[in-house]
């Protein structure tokens, strides 16, 4: 009697627990194999390399050696449209994802290249301003303030130009394979890329555009 | 994936992100450009506030970040990246600023030199 009774009793944890297994198991296939995660932990490895160039830019971005000053230079009107770039690819990219849950490659192929046509925007008005500071003058090594200048929004547009040409590389992958799964997460990492890069923006336009200009 | 993605990620949520987006980047750069106050501590507080801000709402709105996605190892690593930052931020400032204290000779210098005519 208490030996069938002990029985169930005891399969039932066991029981438990290899549902429990099988839940988990069926969640990580429903999510991905890992690959977002990783991404997600390079692009905080990223934040680190632009956090320690925000520290530099900290520190020496006042160190003028009586050359030109922020205000000097900046013009800003043209951050503000570039920066409007950024903004509106940002969403753009959004539109973009929407488009592949709803299956929708067309509309989606068509977001991606809208986006794409605003980070050119973006990076042709950088390229604009940076020959501008050049041909003044105000090159990298007129100063350490415009050392740290350089080095920072550069690294910042050579991230938007990679960002550019993974997403040409991105539509003709889409346009070749179609929405597989894998081409599903490379859209979702590069969103995540892209993103990202307007977030890192904005601490550009504040800390070294506008509080430059103010200091 | 979808289902993971699909509820932060709708149409909704990426318009409210934009409109605060837009909203926290005109303002600084309003501010700035008019000369809206000659107040410059006030000026910079508002400017790195509504930034931090606007960081916020694209990790939100558009990174859509939660505490559950990857078991939480996705909010933990923003976390502690985000210790790292103000650790190597606020350690550089506040060493470099009393470094620059004891130099100060050679700020005059340059001072000196700007105001040469």
């Amino acid at each position: 009697m208490s030996s069938t009774t002990l029985a169930p009793e005891n399969k039932l944890p066991e029981a438990v627990y290899e549902y429990e297994i099988v839940e988990d198991h069926e969640h990580h296939e429903a999510h991905d194999s890992g690959s977002m995660l990783g991404f997600w932990l390079y692009l905080m490895s990223d934040c680190l390399i632009f956090g320690i160039l925000f520290a530099v830019h900290a520190v020496v971005g006042q160190k003028y050696a009586a050359g030109p000053a922020p205000a000097d230079l900046f013009e800003l009107d043209l951050i503000l449209v570039a920066t409007f770039m950024l903004l509106f690819s940002s969403i753009t990219f959004g539109f973009a994802v929407l488009r592949m849950f709803a299956n929708d490659l067309r509309g989606m192929t068509i977001w991606l290249v809208v986006t794409g046509l605003f980070g050119l925007g973006f990076l042709g008005l950088e390229i604009k301003e940076f020959s501008h500071l050049v041909h003044i003058g105000a090159g990298p090594s007129s100063s350490a303030f415009l050392s740290s200048f350089f080095v920072l929004v550069g690294t910042h547009g050579l991230h938007v130009t990679a960002g550019t040409i993974w997403l040409c590389v991105l539509i003709a992958q889409l346009h070749m394979k179609g929405l597989t799964a894998a081409n599903q997460r490379r859209v979702l990492c590069l969103s995540l890329f892209w993103h990202f890069l307007d977030l890192i923006w904005i601490g550009v336009f504040s800390f070294v555009y506008l509080a430059g200009v103010l200091l | 994936m979808s289902d993971a993605h699909a509820a932060p990620g709708s149409l909704r949520s990426y318009i409210v992100g934009f409109v605060l987006s837009v909203v926290l980047t005109v303002i600084p750069f309003w501010l700035v450009m008019t000369d809206a106050t000659s107040n410059v501590a006030l000026a910079l507080t508002i400017i790195f506030t509504l930034g931090a801000a606007q960081i916020l709402v694209h990790v939100h709105y558009f990174l859509h970040v939660t505490l559950k996605a990857e078991h939480g190892w996705q909010a933990m690593s923003l976390l502690f990246t985000a210790v790292l930052l103000v650790i190597v931020l606020a350690g550089s400032i506040w060493v470099m600023l009393h470094l620059e204290e004891n130099m100060m000779p050679a700020h005059e210098q340059i001072e000196q030199v700007r105001q040469l005519p």
